[in-house]
């Protein structure tokens, strides 16, 4: 604190809570629309306090879906789709990510900044860019419909695999000298030294890439024609394709509440490394 | 920087590098080859063959008034989701960087719309929109102004710009404030003991040392709204009413799998792919003057 200004402290508090309130308000309505009948959330203005329905509408989304668009799926199997869909992409991305940051730091061989460069291009190829090629390729591979279709493209990263060389760079010279001496191969030394050490780092892009995983929707929308692989994502955009007369909202609102229940539990129960990675990940 | 100590191996690196090397190149070099191909080839009406034609694909392209269109649609609305973006987020940061209690949970309670996907936001907000049931758009018309962004291209640019700009102001606030708090308190300090107020001292001392931050924040804005952003457009208004929010990303799309029109899609790619290119370098020239900064 410089100096003690009471009228600016209220005028902070004041307008930090205006903020508060718009970005939570699209939150509230969706849950008071969730915990009423489809009824009352087109009668419109519909009423701004919580209905009693929170428990059915929930149970029917889950368990049965919504009748309304053209999807009946239930949304807890849209949700495990996504939960598979965001697990690949995060452990996958680590995985590949790591072992390629290894290669490059630890090792000199031929082409070794080739191969380097190469990755980093991938930066520059975001899939809404090639997404009619990179669908024909999928589906000449007879991946569509399939969780390697869904996630294998997406899983190349060059963000994760600098964010881990800019690590690796970091890691004391001692610590593989000793490991040499220790008579400890590189796979060992990648194992039991530096696997350990990237811990925090790993956490840290998980968190980042879950995300990234389960938002995922143009890729999706592309690929998925069944409806049983279906991300939630994709399902809840589905249910109001009907337009609003055949639209239950009650139980698209339920969906879009799940729908963002996991990856918001993420980012606020892992908050310090959520935002580790987020800075870490745009240097 | 290098390593001075590294393990010898012949095959060893290469086999680390192949699963990346593998993906990389069946989802990224071949389908932008291909891309690139394709820009080049026309197909005739039934799509049984193609053939070459050169610069025509895209010379089409930028002789077309739709697609000019969506040009400027395109530089309009990522203007729009940068600047107000940026402005709100900048002075939530200002204000939590400023308040003593508190200030953990207003972050809490700001970061977590980051975490939704864009297709939900946009779900959300056609929701509190819509004509027919929606709370805001209920409260609009009472209020004296009739509001139907199917209709009006106006308020469904507001729409998506809402939506777009709501997801992506947590994102803001967290490098805002990051930045914020490094600046050196001293500074600060000596400006207010020679009088100046917080008003002076934002825009001659703390503005100008945030402009790195700034800079950032406005190229991973731009981009966000080039492509980020089709879920939320998708979402709500399809790119309607007419073209009227068709982004040049939604542009590919319709195009490409809707409109079947491969060759002038795979144009449109190459165009968006140089795009990110140009943004992706001077993003790491800025990158590059920090570091020696």
């Amino acid at each position: 604190m410089i100096e003690r200004r009471p009228w600016l402290d209220m005028l902070a508090h004041a307008i930090l809570l205006l903020g508060l309130a718009v970005v939570a308000f699209p939150l509230y309505v969706t849950f008071v629309a969730s915990t009423q009948t489809a009824r009352e959330v087109a009668d419109a203005p519909m009423s701004l306090l919580p209905g009693s329905h929170f428990v059915e509408n929930y149970v029917r989304a889950l368990f049965a879906g919504s009748g309304g668009g053209s999807s009946g799926t239930p949304v807890g199997r849209m949700m495990w789709v996504s939960l598979v869909m965001a697990l690949a992409i995060a452990l996958g991305k680590i995985a590949i990510s790591l072992l390629s940051a290894f290669a490059v730091v630890y090792f000199r061989f031929p082409g070794r900044m080739f191969f380097f460069w190469m990755i980093f291009v991938t930066l520059m190829l975001p899939v809404e860019v090639r997404i009619a090629p990179t669908y024909k390729v999928v589906s000449d591979l007879g991946l569509l419909n399939s969780y390697a279709g869904l996630t294998l493209p997406l899983i190349a990263s060059a963000t994760a695999t600098f964010l881990f060389r800019q690590f690796f760079l970091t890691v004391p010279d001692e610590l593989i000298e000793a490991a040499r001496i220790d008579g400890a191969g590189p796979m060992r030394f990648f194992r039991d030294v530096l696997l350990p050490l990237s811990r925090t780092s790993i956490a840290a892009l998980f968190v980042i890439q879950f995300i990234y995983g389960w938002n995922q929707y143009l890729w999706p929308l592309l690929i998925t024609t069944q409806e049983d692989m279906y991300p939630v994502v994709i399902g809840i955009k589905r249910m109001i394709s009907g337009g609003d007369s055949v639209t239950e909202w009650n139980i698209v609102m339920a969906t879009a509440m799940l729908a963002m229940l996991p990856p918001v539990l993420v980012v606020i129960l892992m908050q310090k490394q959520f935002v580790k990675g987020l800075v870490d990940s745009e240097k | 920087m290098e390593k001075r100590v590294v393990f010898g191996h012949r095959t060893l690196p290469y086999l680390l590098l192949a699963p990346q090397l593998a993906i990389t190149v069946v989802f990224f070099f071949l389908p932008a080859g291909q891309a690139m191909w394709q820009s080049t080839r026309m197909e005739d009406v039934f799509g049984l063959s193609s053939e070459f034609v050169g610069w025509a694909n895209f010379a089409d392209l930028f002789r077309d008034s739709v697609y000019l269109q969506s040009f400027r649609v395109t530089l309009v609305f990522s203007t729009l989701v940068a600047v107000i973006g940026l402005a709100v987020s900048l002075l939530l940061a200002v204000m939590a960087e400023r308040v003593v209690r508190g200030a953990a949970l207003y972050k809490t309670l700001l970061i977590w719309p980051y975490a939704v996907a864009p297709a939900v936001v946009g779900v959300l907000w056609l929701f509190l929109f819509s004509p027919a049931v929606g709370v805001l758009a209920t409260a609009l018309n009472r209020a004296g102004l009739p509001w139907n962004p199917r209709l009006d291209a106006g308020q469904a640019m507001v729409l998506v710009l809402v939506a777009a700009i709501w997801k992506q102001i947590s994102y803001n606030f967290l490098f805002f404030l990051a930045g914020l708090q490094a600046i050196p308190r001293s500074l600060i300090e000596a400006a207010a003991i020679d009088g100046a107020g917080p008003a002076r001292r934002f825009w001659t001392i703390v503005f100008p040392l945030l402009s790195p931050t700034t800079f950032f924040l406005l190229v991973v804005n731009i981009i966000y709204a080039f492509f980020d952003t089709f879920a939320v457009i998708d979402t709500t208004t399809q790119g309607g009413p007419g073209t009227s929010t068709a982004i040049l990303v939604y542009k590919v799309y319709s195009d490409g799998f809707r409109g079947l029109n491969l060759g002038s899609s795979a144009a449109q790619s190459v165009v968006l792919m140089t795009i990110v290119v140009v943004l992706t370098v001077v993003q790491f020239r800025y990158i590059d003057r920090k570091v020696q900064y």
